[in-house]
């Protein structure tokens, strides 16, 4: 009797016999779920059916309860012990995932790859039972384009290339330029992406009023450069506004912006701007406009004069409470009601100052966590050191506070990208509408799923890049205090 | 007196500024309307709002009024709010901790999921289980019954239907046990810090919340029976089942594609916060003697869970914004129903949109302060 309780507890006596009988049944449990997943042998077909469907759970389990043998001085049945087989709850989750994963792996591969079908550039081709890659291949352009003419698309491809080519300035520059690295991205560079996009993908007067509006921002920001720290305050309130004012109605006039205009380029409206490309479009615009928005709300809801926080207070909470698709819809119904009648602004342009005015929302809580975090010392000693407001906040404040937030905001840009498919509301397409479009095309119905699964593929590889880029980026700054 | 004009002028820039862009916008929109011959005023909400809801929790048709067709839009949001909050509440806890096992597998394999939903926009989810996944179901007549009495079908989910008989005699014990149950949990904390005794409380309360139940059926008369979806031709090819409760396939895909991408955020709540708690808590709980469970029960949860609530009480809000989604797919939400239709009918965009974010930021509010407030509850109470 003693002998055969024994038996069936393992320990370290018979080591070798638990072993290779444990491994065994769990070989023998592996084999006939992979068998009957990949060649459809059913080993155990001549027992009752819930048995048979049972058994490789059954004997996996004797198995890795006859191997789970504490300090057995084996180095991978140990790592195999202590990983995967602690204890009898532990080593059945192991067994379903093992099995769950072998047995979804087949209907996946033919789908994706085995049945599938590649060639040819007709629905015709598609008959198996997998996958239409030709449907992608065949909309492909109008899945990165959307409906930009054929002809024209060299100039998106290689604003992107020039864009991301400017971009990358920062791995390259030698310390020397290290220091102008910040004026660069933050002025230089967004202006050139700017120009590229409003004369090259636009090839017309598409941000009409947009362009006197960065304008006087960057010439102010040049401008305020020489203005003592006393009045920046001051100064930024008004001169930027009266900028613009002054640029759009006295200085500037149309004709000056249709000379700008490149001859030979045909003019693209924003209607027919759509697919992957004005994701990044969006994305980007949205990404540079929301960020210093945000840090002026948080640094608003921060300050000390009550007015000036109570309204940044209802900004951020007013934008934090509704949902981005009913502040589309606003852009696109209610805002025009608002402006004066023969005053129009682009829909693509609305879409763009919605969603930033959005997101600034959430940057500006994010960057409030982060100037909430420093410790008031730092506050203290940048100000006996004589420094004023903005002084301290630019040189002392916000490089720590940034440097806090970062994977914050990068939840947030994320977030900004996963948003870009809302902009269907103001009747932009760009990937996931184009894929609802085309598959309500006649010639091509009953292939939703190819469409989404593509898009879906696109949009986890550049969300899941983007939040490596962010977690390297904080480990990079990360600074032990 | 602390008067300075430093202090007052920039302050009076900036609200004049406001000022000035509001009225800019109000002066507008007053030509613009003047223009259109549109009159400003929410008295529309009373007209007859003529057109129908596919789904709706109250009774409505085109001769109720259009605060009627707001009230079945907000119900419909509300009911995906609720129903993703609990499903992705439960799999968010799951696999936050499952993200914690020592298990190689089961860590690996929450670490897949988590990184797989939250890095496909919610949108595109919604699509897929609306436009892919749920197209592929059978077709009514083709169906299988799932335990008999479910119908899994492509025009969307069949449940029995309970008919109960003396509803508010169940209803009022239920109530009962609850109110019981409170009573008890704050006689045994006195009892316990006045004598030290514990009271199983756990114990009485589930066998509180069975009993007083049970015994309204003996006694009290409660019955209840199931009324199972059955099949039925309209004509040769159209089937549809009749009886029980229809879910429609776009409650589905929204509620599963909801549940399924918030779970990801609230799992890394979760993981969080219990990672948050220190070691030596733990060690210390053991070291003076508490079970594994007590452990858990009353040294890290009650820590744990200040860390989690905060993060997961801006999931719960960010599940009932994105609940409006739900136009992208018809699902009869608060946005397509009013901010959809009824402002395609009516034109009032400025009254229409103006409500539809109010109600938003409504919602938002009241959660967030029921959230503070049990936040404040539970949180440190440092003297």
């Amino acid at each position: 009797m003693m002998s055969k309780i024994n038996f069936l507890k393992p320990d370290r006596n018979n080591l070798n016999t638990f072993i290779y009988l444990g491994s065994f049944l769990f070989l023998i449990s592996v084999l006939d779920v992979f068998l009957n997943s990949f060649f459809s042998l059913n080993l155990t077909g001549f027992l009752p059916s819930f048995l048979s469907f049972l058994l490789p759970l059954i004997l996996g389990f004797i198995g890795l309860y006859f191997i789970r043998i504490e300090f057995s001085g084996i180095k991978h049945l140990d790592l195999l012990n202590k990983h995967i087989n602690t204890n009898n709850f532990n080593a059945v989750l192991s067994l379903l995932i093992i099995f769950v994963i072998i047995k979804s792996l087949p209907p996946i591969l033919s789908w994706f790859v085995i049945d599938a079908s590649f060639a040819g550039d007709t629905k015709d081709v598609c008959t198996g039972s997998g996958a239409c890659w030709t449907y992608i291949k065949v909309w492909m352009r109008r899945f990165m384009y959307g409906m930009y003419p054929n002809a024209e698309q060299w100039r998106i491809n290689l604003s992107f290339i020039a864009l991301v080519l400017m971009g990358s300035v920062g791995y390259f520059a030698t310390d020397k330029f290290k220091k102008y690295l910040t004026l660069y991205y933050v002025v230089i560079y967004p202006l050139i992406a700017f120009l590229f996009i409003f004369f090259f993908i636009s090839g017309g007067p598409v941000f009409f009023d947009f362009s006197y509006g960065i304008i006087a921002a960057i010439l102010s920001i040049i401008l305020g450069f020489f203005i003592p720290a006393k009045y920046k305050f001051y100064y930024f309130l008004i001169v930027p506004l009266a900028l613009y004012i002054a640029l759009k109605y006295f200085i500037f006039f149309e004709e000056y912006i249709e000379l700008g205009k490149l001859d030979g380029l045909n003019w693209v409206e924003t209607g027919a701007w759509g697919g992957l490309s004005l994701t990044f479009i969006i994305s980007f615009f949205c990404l540079i406009f929301c960020f210093p928005i945000g840090m002026a709300f948080a640094l608003g809801r921060r300050s000390n004069f009550p007015l000036i926080r109570y309204i940044s207070v209802g900004f951020i909470e007013f934008w934090r409470g509704v949902p981005l698709i009913t502040v589309l819809f606003m852009s696109a119904v209610m805002f025009p009601m608002f402006l004066p009648e023969d005053f129009f602004i682009d829909k693509l342009v609305r879409a763009i100052i919605a969603i930033s005015l959005f997101e600034a929302a959430y940057v500006a809580e994010v960057i409030r966590g982060g100037l909430q975090a420093l410790p008031r010392g730092q506050y203290e000693a940048a100000k006996s050191l004589g420094m004023g407001y903005w002084k301290m906040h630019i040189f002392v404040i916000l490089p720590q506070a940034l440097k806090l937030v970062i994977p914050g905001i990068a939840n947030t840009f994320l977030a900004l990208v996963k948003d870009t498919p809302l902009i269907f509301v103001v009747g932009l397409l760009e990937i996931v509408g184009m894929l609802n479009l085309a598959k309500t095309n006649p010639k091509w119905l009953g292939f939703a799923m190819e469409g989404y699964v593509f898009a879906a593929i696109i949009f986890w590889i550049i969300c899941y890049a983007m939040s490596k880029y962010s977690y390297n980026l904080e480990q990079k700054y990360k600074t032990d205090r | 007196m602390n008067f300075k004009l430093k202090d007052i002028i920039p302050q009076l820039i900036t609200v004049t500024a406001v000022v000035l862009v509001f009225g800019f916008f109000t002066y507008n929109a007053q030509i613009n309307m003047e223009n259109r011959g549109i009159d400003f005023g929410y008295g529309f909400l009373s007209q007859e709002s003529s057109f129908d809801v596919q789904f709706s929790l109250i009774e409505y048709d085109g001769s109720h009024s259009y605060f009627r067709a707001y009230l079945v839009g907000l119900l419909n949001t509300i009911l995906v709010s609720v129903i993703g909050i609990i499903i992705a509440t439960i799999l968010g806890v799951i696999v936050g901790v499952a993200r914690l096992s020592p298990n190689y597998l089961i860590n690996k394999f929450a670490a897949f999921y988590v990184e797989f939903f939250r890095n496909i926009p919610l949108l595109l989810q919604i699509f897929f289980w609306y436009f892919a996944a749920l197209r592929a179901l059978p077709l009514p007549q083709d169906a299988e019954a799932i335990f008999g009495v479910f119908f899994l079908t492509i025009k969307g989910l069949y449940v029995p239907a309970f008919i109960w008989q003396n509803f508010s005699v169940f209803f009022y014990s239920i109530v009962a046990a609850i109110i019981t149950i409170i009573i008890i949990r704050i006689h045994a904390k006195r009892v316990q810090e006045n004598q030290g005794k514990q009271i199983p409380v756990f114990l009485i309360s589930i066998g509180l919340i069975f009993i007083l139940p049970l015994l309204s059926f003996l006694i009290g008369g409660v019955g209840i029976s199931f009324e199972v979806p059955v099949l039925k031709q309209l004509a040769t090819t159209s089937f549809i089942y009749e009886g029980g409760v229809s879910l429609p396939p776009e409650l589905i895909a929204l509620t599963l594609s909801l549940s399924l991408y918030t779970a990801t955020f609230i799992a890394e709540c979760v993981r969080a916060g219990i990672q948050g708690v220190g070691k030596g808590q733990k060690e210390a709980a053991a070291s003076i003697g508490l079970t594994p469970n007590q452990v858990l029960k009353l040294v890290i949860m009650p820590q744990a869970l200040r860390i989690i609530i905060p993060p997961t009480t801006n999931q719960y809000l960010n599940l009932t914004k994105n609940s409006s989604l739900a136009a992208a797919i018809a699902y009869p939400d608060l946005v397509l129903v009013f901010a959809g239709t009824a402002l395609m009918q009516t034109g009032k965009a400025i009254e229409i949109v103006s409500i539809t974010m109010f109600t938003y930021l409504t919602l938002s509010i009241s959660i967030s302060l029921l959230m503070n407030w049990y936040n404040k509850k539970i949180a440190i109470q440092e003297k």
